[in-house]
Order: structure tokens, then sequence, then C-alpha cells
């Protein structure tokens, strides 16, 4: 029937502890159609489809399927509803072949054959024009076939909607090409097709409608036909919340770190990082803006000397005048000259923090290169430490307690601390506010608000555009490994930034 | 040569009990490092059997079918719940697998020690060692038809049923690992549980299974030593042939078919310590090291060759528990 949704999704509320991940959500695809959904980081989007797919449970709300009210509690409940999801991270057991992969767990009628999967493998690559090999083992394929025998896997369950969770992330622009024609030849089938995304270009040339959401709700849904990347981009970032934080003028600039025309490749091939260049002055902060994944972390683990360049050159301008090639140095030396990283990372005792250990351990890490007795010398860290509790009010019963027992909040002062501490002429940050709420926000800005008073210059990598357009002097944006803009932040606009954010123009 | 055939293939069998077991087991991603206790568990559980049947029904009274089957069944018994043991330890309580592995081989060995301590003194035996000479005659007895066959009778028709059950289970597990929808999905379970249990499988009844069938089989490697072999329990006799069946799986790189061939290498390996003749004591150790010697050889040329299927399951000694947010 037509005027029936393959999916309707009503009022859907979503909470993780306090967190709203979704809020009222309602959304309906129909058959035959592939559904855009456009959203900012932690917008709500993978939650959403994790509901669908069986992974999360909606605490309010109900989902539909066909006309019928569903209760999906289970990645098998999902299958039931031939409801089908492939993930950003794949699913698949290296050694087995694809075919062995796409079998696995289907309860067939008869005895298990190989040769019979293998012909239903052949006939679904047939008729939507996939292009692989059944008997390929997963760990000689590339990312792209992997994620060929991951739909493959959700066709062969027999199912009628399919959502994939950012699916171009990994692909090289060929394959997203050949990739973005199965779909349409599968929409063309009837089926309905879920693409979450955050490029705009694609959301133009593959969708039928859009689905905008914004922190967790679900804004609006437009026809493709009849919208413009303006109209998206304003939907996707909404309107300037002032959040009054403290920037002074920048006083005393000089070149500090001069990056030129970097290029990194990864093992397939694919540029993280394509020809940036940018000067990060001192006095300044230096904001990047882009979506996860831009090739942010990359970009400044170069400047640390953990990535090897393809090509380009990255200069470091002591305030002596002197001028050091950073490639030619090893991460080592990088830091001697005081270029400093904190990288918060999605885990935060990821990179850079032992959380068995306490803060005077973690502290010992960075400088344990200076002692020159066998033993350790305690003395030295273990003030730092306390300095560090005591100037950043870090919440902790005292400097003996492990890391990993502190709040979040806390564990990133620690980390942000133990950098400054080094009294750097660089200091890079990363995410340094991920997950903290907004008074351990402030210190954090405080924090790098005071080294760039001290002359220091500051490149603050961020998530939320209202920050980065309050906190830094200088924006630069990156989008799939590319600087698309370099703005004044006190003269641009969040549309100007968010725009600039989703333009990828990779190849 | 019959007398070096014979041995190689006496000593091939418990080794090959040993690792199709282990192989069943580690294929579901447990590395059950007990294996020489629950071997060991296995042996005393037969005895125990076949002692307490002995002595109910004295010896003129035995019907051979029940006296195996008792020993069987006892054997099974005992190295099941060893493998339920480790089970729960690990599947359920996600206990570390080397740990508990090796505790379970010490525990095993104690455990076999004390019950063969207690039978002796229970029987009043005179010397150190249980004869089991009334109930192992039924183990040995070989196929009617091998006395006719000449050479190629007594090379391979001069066993119990023991040694062809051994190749049988042998077969058959190779044969379910690569060709069955439930080897696939034991498989699957060893390589990577998480995407295993996404696509509707049940790890945790995968794992308990693999590994309690496992132990099962490789406790009756243990009754094959005792019963085929020595027809007599002494305490610790048991030497280091559970550590030489987890060797074995190795190298036969986790297939039970290379494991058949690998244990009459490795059994013929040890013959040729016993049998060649004029060579020292010291000679003799060396050659018993040369099972161990040509396994980390194999472990070698596989990890130069990096060939991903003649790897360890992937998650081998991993303990899974569903990602929960």
């Amino acid at each position: 029937m037509q005027n029936t949704y393959a999916i309707e999704l009503k009022n859907i509320s979503k909470r993780f502890g306090t967190v709203l991940a979704n809020n009222n959500v309602n959304l309906s695809v129909k058959r035959g159609e592939i559904m855009a959904i456009l959203g900012e980081n932690g917008s709500g989007k993978t939650t959403l489809m994790n509901m669908i797919s069986g992974i999360y449970y909606p605490d309010e709300g109900q989902i539909f399927v066909d006309g019928k009210e569903v209760s999906i509690a289970s990645p098998k409940d999902a299958f039931k509803y031939n409801i089908g999801m492939i993930h950003q991270h794949f699913k698949l057991v290296d050694v087995f072949s694809a075919t062995e992969n796409i079998v696995l767990g289907v309860k067939d009628e008869g005895k298990y054959n190989k040769k019979t999967g293998r012909r239903k493998v052949v006939e679904i690559s047939q008729k939507y024009g996939f292009d692989i090999s059944p008997d390929k083992k997963i760990y000689e394929m590339s990312v792209s076939e992997k994620q060929t025998v991951e739909i493959i896997k959700v066709l062969y369950r027999g199912a009628d909607i399919l959502i994939l969770d950012e699916p171009t992330a990994v692909l090289t622009p060929q394959e997203i090409e050949k990739l973005f024609a199965v779909l349409r030849r599968m929409r063309d089938d009837g089926k309905s097709i879920i693409i979450i995304t955050h490029k705009m270009n694609e959301v133009l040339s593959l969708s039928d409608r859009v689905a905008v959401l914004r922190k967790g709700e679900h804004i609006a849904t437009v026809e493709t036909a009849n919208t413009s990347v303006a109209e998206l981009t304003e939907l996707m970032v909404g309107k300037k919340i002032s959040l009054n934080i403290n920037r002074t003028e920048p006083h005393d600039t000089s070149d500090r770190l001069v990056v030129s025309n970097i290029t990194l490749q990864n093992s397939e091939g694919v540029r993280i990082l394509d020809d940036v260049s940018f000067t990060a002055k001192s006095g300044e902060i230096l904001g990047i803006a882009g979506i996860a994944g831009s090739g942010q972390k990359e970009l400044l683990e170069s400047i640390a000397g953990l990535q090897t360049l393809t090509k380009g050159e990255i200069l470091y301008h002591s305030p002596e005048g002197e001028i050091f090639n950073l490639r030619k140095r090893t991460p080592e030396q990088i830091r001697e000259l005081g270029v400093r990283l904190s990288f918060v990372p999605e885990d935060r005792l990821g990179m850079g923090l032992v959380g068995n250990m306490d803060i005077v351990d973690n502290m010992m890490l960075r400088s344990y290169k200076k002692g020159h007795s066998i033993f350790l010398n305690r003395a030295t860290p273990k003030k730092l430490a306390e300095t560090i509790v005591e100037e950043l009010e870090v919440a902790t019963p005292d400097i003996k307690t492990p890391v990993r027992k502190l709040s979040g909040g806390n564990v990133q002062k620690v980390l942000v601390g133990r950098e400054i501490a080094s009294k750097p002429k660089v200091l890079m940050a990363a995410y340094p506010v991920r997950g903290l709420d907004i008074n351990s926000s402030y210190v954090i800005y405080n924090l790098l608000n005071e080294q760039k008073e001290k002359g220091v210059a500051v490149v603050f990598v961020g998530e939320d555009l209202d920050v980065l357009l309050e906190l830094c002097d200088r924006i630069i944006v990156i989008a799939s490994g590319k600087i698309t803009g370099c703005l004044d932040a006190r003269k641009t606009t969040k549309e100007e930034v968010g725009l600039l954010m989703t333009q990828n123009k990779r190849g | 040569m019959t007398v070096f055939i014979q041995g190689a293939i006496r000593q091939a069998m418990p080794l090959l009990f040993g690792a199709t077991g282990e192989i069943l087991t580690e294929k579901s991603g447990n590395l059950n490092l007990g294996i020489p206790g629950i071997m060991y568990v296995g042996a005393i559980g037969g005895v125990i059997g076949a002692t307490l049947y002995e002595r109910a029904v004295t010896s003129a009274g035995i019907v051979p079918i029940m006296a195996v089957m008792v020993t069987m069944l006892s054997a099974m018994l005992a190295s099941l719940l060893m493998g339920l043991i480790y089970s729960f330890l690990v599947i359920t309580l996600r206990a570390n697998q080397n740990v508990t592995g090796l505790a379970l081989t010490t525990f095993g060995i104690g455990i076999g020690n004390f019950f063969g301590g207690s039978l002796n003194k229970l029987l009043g035996a005179e010397s150190a060692s249980i004869s089991l000479g009334n109930i192992s005659k039924y183990f040995k007895m070989t196929p009617p038809f091998a006395d006719n066959l000449g050479w190629f009778g007594e090379w391979f028709f001069s066993y119990g049923f023991l040694t062809y059950l051994g190749i049988i289970i042998a077969i058959i597990a190779g044969y379910v690992l690569s060709h069955t929808r439930v080897g696939l999905h034991l498989r699957a379970v060893g390589e990577n549980p998480a995407t295993a249990d996404a696509a509707g499988i049940n790890v945790v009844k995968y794992k308990y299974f693999a590994t309690c069938i496992g132990s099962v089989i490789a406790g009756l490697g243990g009754v094959y030593y005792i019963f085929e072999y020595t027809a007599s329990w002494s305490n610790n006799g048991f030497g280091d042939r559970g550590w030489l069946a987890i060797a074995l799986v190795i190298f036969a790189l986790w297939k039970p078919g290379i494991g058949i061939v690998g244990s009459l290498i490795f059994g013929a390996l040890y013959m040729l310590g016993i049998t060649t003749v004029g060579i020292s004591r010291t000679t003799k150790v060396v050659y018993e090291m040369l099972p161990y010697l040509a396994t980390i050889v194999i472990l070698i040329i596989t990890s130069i060759r990096n060939k991903k299927e003649n790897h360890p399951p992937a998650s081998l000694g991993l303990s899974y528990f569903r990602e929960e947010r």
C-alpha cells in the first residue's frame, strides 16, 4: 500500500542517565525511499537508529512497521521485522570467507550446505550489482569490500529496511559512487533505506527526503528536491547561543607554528589530510572546527610527530627567532621544543593517562626521562601533582587516588594540567571539554585563556560551535582532511562555519 | 619395526584424545590449560569406577560390556565435572583463563593422587600401584580378524577399541568444525564472539558445550593410558602427556585431522628414545624433548608465513561479555 509507511517512529525518547539522547522524535520512511538523517555529532542520529535495530530500547514512544505497532528488543527482533543495520564498525569474522560471514547465524531450511549459501550470495550480488568474490577471506578485503559483505549479510536475512551508519566515512570517492548506485537500485526495488550522514553533498545527491536532528530533537523533515544547502545547514546548527566566555584581544602575536601543505595518507591510500596549511600564532587561540573524524586528530598528531607525513612541512618558530623543521624531529625532540599535545579521546583514559595509577605516577609518565638515577624521583612530580590538584580544583580524596576513580571532568583537568605545567610554547588541546559539565568546562576555558595571555600559541579542537565562536580568535574549518576556510571568530557566524564543515571535496 | 609402530600408536593415542578435546575447547575461544589435570582426573575417575565395580561383583562375575561402560562413564563424568568447573569460572565468572587452567591442572593432579592413594589403602595393596588387569583386559581386546592378517593386522589391528574411537572422534570433530553449521558457529564464537552474538548465536551456550565436550574427550585420553597402556594406576604415572597434548594442538594448527598425524609423529619421536639401542639416559631425555622442539618449529614457521587460517582463534584466551550501556 502506498499510504502506509514502511517504518514510523512516534514520540521516541531515550535517556542515558541524565543525558537526553533523543527527545520526542517523529520519523517516517516510505517504501522505495532513501531517507537521510542529518545532524551534528551528538545530535542523536545513531542512538535513534540503534533503537530501530534493537540495540537500545526506547524509554518512550512507539515504533510502527507497515502500520503495525512493534516492540524491538534485540537485533533478532529487528531481523524479524526485516530491519537490518550496517554499523560503522563492521561485525565480521576475519578468517571466514564472505559467504561464511553472510550465512552465519541464519537458520536456513534443511541441512547446512556451503554451496546453496554461496549461490544465494551470488544471486543477491547480481541483482543489485555488488562487486564481490564470495570465497574471498575477510582479512584480504578492503574496507569497501567488507562493507559490501555487511550489506549483503543484511539482505541475505531478507531486510526490507536498511539503515547505514555513516557508510561513506571510510570510502574513496569511486567507492562512494558505487555504493550510491547500489543503494539507488535497492530503492527502485522497493526497499527503504535510511542513511546517517553529515555530508551535505551526499544528502543532496542521494536522498529523497532529509530529516534533521539537533541535540536529540527532530527539527524538520524536508523534501530534498525543495531544499538547499543553506537551509539544511541552518536547521542543523541552529541559532547561536551566547556563552559569555571571557575573551581578550590578542597582543604581541608572532608566528609560532607554520604548517604548509601537509598531506597524510593511510594504508588504504585515502588522504586523511589533504594539502593542509595554516599558521598558529603566539598569544592567540586558534580553533579547529570540523565534523568528528575529518582529520583533526591526525593533524595534531602530525604536529606532535606521531604520524609520518606524505608531504609538506611543519616549521616551529621559537620565541628566540630560531626556526626548526618538526618533520625531521622525533616526538621526544618536538616535546622538548615546547610543543605539547593534550588529547582527550572518547574514552578519556585511552590516551595519556594510566587509569590504575595515581596522579603523581601519571605526572611522572611525562618526565621519566629527566631522571638520571635508576631510582625514581618522586618529590618533583608529587609537588607538581599537588599544584595541579590545588590550582585546578581537582576533586580527589588525595593525590594517591587512582586516576580511574576520578570523575571525567577531573581526569581532564589532570590531563590538561600536566601539559600546561611543562610551560609549553604551543599547546594543542583536542576536545578538552568533552563530556564535562558547564562549570568544569569554564575552568578549562579559563586555563586556555591564561595560556594565551602568557603568549602561548593555543590550538583548540572543539565540537561545539558556540564555544569555538566565543573562545577562539581565529577558526580554521576542516572537512574530509581539507581546510575549507579560515575565519575571524569575532565576525563569523555559526551558519558560515557549519556550511564550511559540511563541504567536502574529497578526491 | 612392529614393536616400534605399535609403541608409537600407543603413545600417540592419549595425546590425540587430549588434543582433539583441546581443539574443540580452543575453537570456542577458551584456552584450557587444565587439560593435563582433566586427563588425570578422567583417568582416576575410570579407575574408581572400575575398582568399585570389580569389588561389587567380585572378579568372577565381571560382565565385560558392563565393566567397560562403568569405567568409561565414570571417567566421562569426572572429566565433565572438571570441564564444568572451568566453564563456570571462565565463561560465567570471566576469570582469567590461564590462571584458571593452570590451577585446574594442579587441582586435578592433586585429586588424582588423593583418590589413587585412598583406593590403594582401601584395597590393601602391598605395592604403590593399583592393578587393573581384570578390567583392562577388555580394553585391550583386539578385533578378532586381526590375527589372520599377518604384519598388516599387527600394525593396524592389534589395538583396543579406544584407539579406533580416538581416531573416529578426531575425524568427526574435524568434519563438524569445517562442514556443519554448528562448526561454523563454534568457529565464529572463538574468532569473534561479538559478531557471533550479533548474528544471533548463543555464545555462552556454545562455549559451555565446546569446553565440556572437549573435557570429556580429553578425559578419555586418561582412560586410554591407564586401561589400554599401563593396566595399572600409580600416582604421578601419567607423565607430561597432558602438556604434550596441548603442544599437539599448536602443532596441528587447530585441525583435528592434522592432529591424528601429529599425534603419530609425537608418538614415534617418543618411541625413538625408547627403542634406539645403545644410548645413554641423557640422550633419551633429549629425544623426549623432540615433540616440544617440533612444536616450536611449527610456531616459528606459521608466524613467519603469517597465514591467518593457521593462527589460533582470534579471541582465544579472552572472556566475552556483551557491551552494555
